[in-house]
């Protein structure tokens, strides 16, 4: 099996173990805010898991799982302001939630339906890029922007550890130093990508460590504790809005679930470390947290499951309710005015179909 | 003469098998190509045959492994590298058009870049507007290599060992949805002749011009029209560059008509060059103008039935083969 970093190589955390290491607390979070980073994790989990189900029922399409990475979504996105942005990878497909979207959109965006293009300006949350990592120069480039329009908005880009190879993260980070961006480069690092372990990625010791290379700093948290990463994205975001430019976030857990619907992990993955990070999975933790400090009663973590529940079974009545779309969809948006050519071939379709 | 029955898949695996066995300068690499075998499965079990120094799992770098192949090529050595999908391999293409394909000429033929590149084209599996693109009529484009889409098991496993043997860079598009196709093979594995088309099927009336993932609907369409009497004769391009012109131009002397069927985007296609081509070389065989049938000139969607309605169909090859008067 091959090796893994370990988790453990000085990662910050807040949530203790219940047992020799103590809960820590962050400042300023209300007991209200902390249900609110509660609600937001459930809502995560309930998403995806019902997710694998729609998938396996035919209901939505291929699935990239983000089990046991809610923590990490949730926490950064909490140290955000609404008019702060957000660029997912495909691994946050469901981050609009968190501020509202609703759940039939993001699972119409799964079915291929017209009706899950969020608009990216009324939820400041980008569109998904499916090549690895092109989205983070957008970033950079978009908070640069903000910081030359005088706005006081930063962006939080989320990408994956495998992503850290690609050409235009290393160009993108390189970008955003140069150019103080306001921009907070958030690395998921779920340990794989697909079926290749860090360890197989990058001979460097942590990813954070490649921060000092691009002139910014580079913090690790553990992905797992919802206050922690909250806690080092709300500093990010401090450094970013102070005009002190980018921070680069290692987020380091592990990936306990298939890459997406259609993988098979059996093939490659560590069994042991897979049932470690499920028998240790975020949003389990948080609520024994919550617990520990009495601020979550049975009633209230169910009345919170039963409130995500039902707008997943809402959410997808209504995304199923939607009539497929028409076929001239297939010629619409290329261009903001289409050439004269897409005319004859949307003839040509029509005919064909006998429509 | 023994023949095996092979999947796609299974011939481009054994084609791969065969040429880390019997030359020890090739070697695999490419994302997830180890334990996974590779995106689409290809490589699966190579790695506990031949170990990790010859299938190699590469970081997540498109232009580091392409450009290192091309560094072990000058140095000797015989990589294969394998791209997930043809829309990903853009991420290597300065390192294909102005270093792959350069250095022989750069070099007054001093340097050799015997490299071979596969990778999935092409769409049909839901997988939207930034995965499912055909743009190999791209690496057609460029003078230094090669470019093959093997339409059968046959060429997927012979077509890289014929690469393979190949001095300059060559790329091989293998269409995605053909992986599962099976085809009977001659049970020893050899190079195939990659320098001419090959007819799939015989007819009078009218020639349908193809290659990869569109052989299937060619011949699907073939029947169709069969039954209304019409006689087509199929041709597989194989080698998209250098284009072989003459099979088409036989073709053409008995049937007089032809309908060019490419999943890429009509404009500057493969199906264009074809077709300028036939009006440079061919002009006076023509009974009737050349027909395209393409795919839409948009961003591959996503929904199935939109896919299908932007992609060629055995629908609309049939519809252009009957606008014609025979
Ligand atoms: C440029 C590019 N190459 C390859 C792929 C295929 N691919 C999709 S996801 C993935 C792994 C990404 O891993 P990582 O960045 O760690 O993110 P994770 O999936 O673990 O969240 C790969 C190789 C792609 N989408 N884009
Ligand atoms: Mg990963």
């Amino acid at each position: 099996m091959s090796q893994v970093l370990p988790a453990e190589r000085g990662l910050r955390r807040v949530i203790g173990d219940g047992a020799s290491v103590p809960d820590g607390q962050v400042d300023g979070l209300s007991a209200d805010d902390l249900l609110a980073l509660y609600r937001g994790l459930v809502l995560l989990r309930t998403y995806d898991e019902r997710s694998v189900v729609y998938h396996r029922q035919g209901r939505i399409g291929t699935y990239a799982i983000f089990w046991n990475h809610e923590a990490m979504q949730v926490g950064s996105a909490f140290a955000l302001e609404r008019r702060d942005w957000i660029f997912p990878s495909y691994r946050e497909s469901a981050i609009g939630l968190l501020r509202g979207m609703p759940v039939a959109t993001v699972l119409q965006w799964w079915r291929g339906h017209p009706a899950g293009w969020w608009n990216p300006l009324d939820w400041n949350v980008a569109s998904i890029c499916v090549p690895i990592g092109t989205h983070v120069p957008h970033a950079v480039g978009f908070a640069w922007g903000a910081k030359l329009r005088g706005e006081d908005r930063v962006a939080l880009v989320m990408f994956g550890d495998g992503a850290t190879s690609e050409g235009s993260v290393h160009e993108g980070m390189t970008f955003a130093g140069v150019t103080k961006a306001p921009v907070i480069l958030f690395c998921n690092n779920n340990q794989w990508a697909i079926s290749t372990p860090v360890s197989e990625q990058t001979a460097a010791p942590t990813l954070a460590e490649k921060a000092i290379g691009y002139g910014m700093p580079g913090v690790r948290v553990d992905g797992g504790d919802v206050l922690a990463v909250y806690e080092a994205t709300r500093e990010a975001v401090a450094r970013a809005r102070a005009g002190d430019g980018p921070t680069f976030i290692e987020a380091v857990t592990y990936r306990a679930a298939p890459h997406a619907t259609a993988d098979d992990p059996s093939l490659y993955i560590d069994e042991e470390r897979v049932a470690e990070a499920r028998e240790n999975e975020c949003v389990g933790r948080f609520a024994r947290y919550l617990e520990r400090a009495g601020l979550l009663s049975e009633d209230v973590a169910a009345e919170i499951k039963d409130d995500a529940l039902a707008r997943l079974r809402e959410g997808i009545a209504e995304a199923e309710a939607e009539p497929p779309a028409d076929p001239a969809l297939v010629f619409d948006y290329a261009y903001a005015s289409p050439p004269p050519g897409l005319a004859d071939d949307l003839a040509e379709l029509r005919r064909i179909l006998g429509r | 003469m023994s023949t095996v029955t092979l999947t796609y898949r299974e011939a481009s695996r054994a084609g791969i098998r065969h040429a880390l066995a019997t030359d020890e300068r090739v070697f695999l690499m490419g994302e997830d190509v180890g334990a996974y075998g590779g995106a689409f499965a290809v490589s699966m079990s190579l790695l506990e045959e031949f170990g990790p120094e010859r299938v190699r799992n590469t970081p997540l770098s498109e232009s580091a492994f392409v450009g290192a192949g091309i560094g072990a090529a000058l140095n000797g050595m015989r990589p294969i590298v394998e791209v997930m999908t043809i829309n990903f391999s853009l991420l290597a293409l300065d390192q294909i058009v102005n270093n792959a394909a350069t250095l022989r000429y750069m070099s007054g033929g001093q340097l050799s870049v015997p490299l071979v590149v596969r990778m999935a084209t092409g769409a049909g599996r839901q997988l939207a507007a930034q995965h499912a693109h055909s743009l190999e009529v791209w690496y057609a484009h460029i003078p230094g290599v090669r470019a093959l889409a093997p339409a059968t098991p046959e060429d997927a496993r012979g077509m890289l060992l014929a690469a393979l043997d190949d001095p300059d860079p060559v790329f091989i598009f293998e269409h995605a949805t053909l992986y599962p196709l099976e085809g009977e093979l001659e049970e020893t594995p050899h190079a195939v002749d990659i320098d001419h088309a090959a007819v799939r099927r015989g007819g009078d009336d009218v020639t349908l011009v193809t290659y990869g993932g569109s052989l299937g609907k060619c011949l699907q369409a073939a029947e169709t029209l069969a039954a209304d009497g019409i006689d087509a004769e199929v041709i597989d391009l194989r080698t998209l560059r250098p284009l072989d012109t003459e099979t088409i131009l036989a073709s053409l002397a008995k049937t007089h008509r032809l309908v060019i069927v490419d999943e890429g985007w009509k404009t500057g296609s493969l199906a264009a060059e074809v077709s300028a081509q036939i009006m440079e070389r061919g002009f006076d065989l023509l009974d009737w103008p050349v027909r395209r049938v393409c795919t839409a000139e948009v961003p591959i969607p996503y929904a199935k039935h939109l896919e299908e309605a932007a992609l060629p169909s055995t629908e609309r090859i049939v519809h252009a083969v009957k606008e014609m008067a025979f």
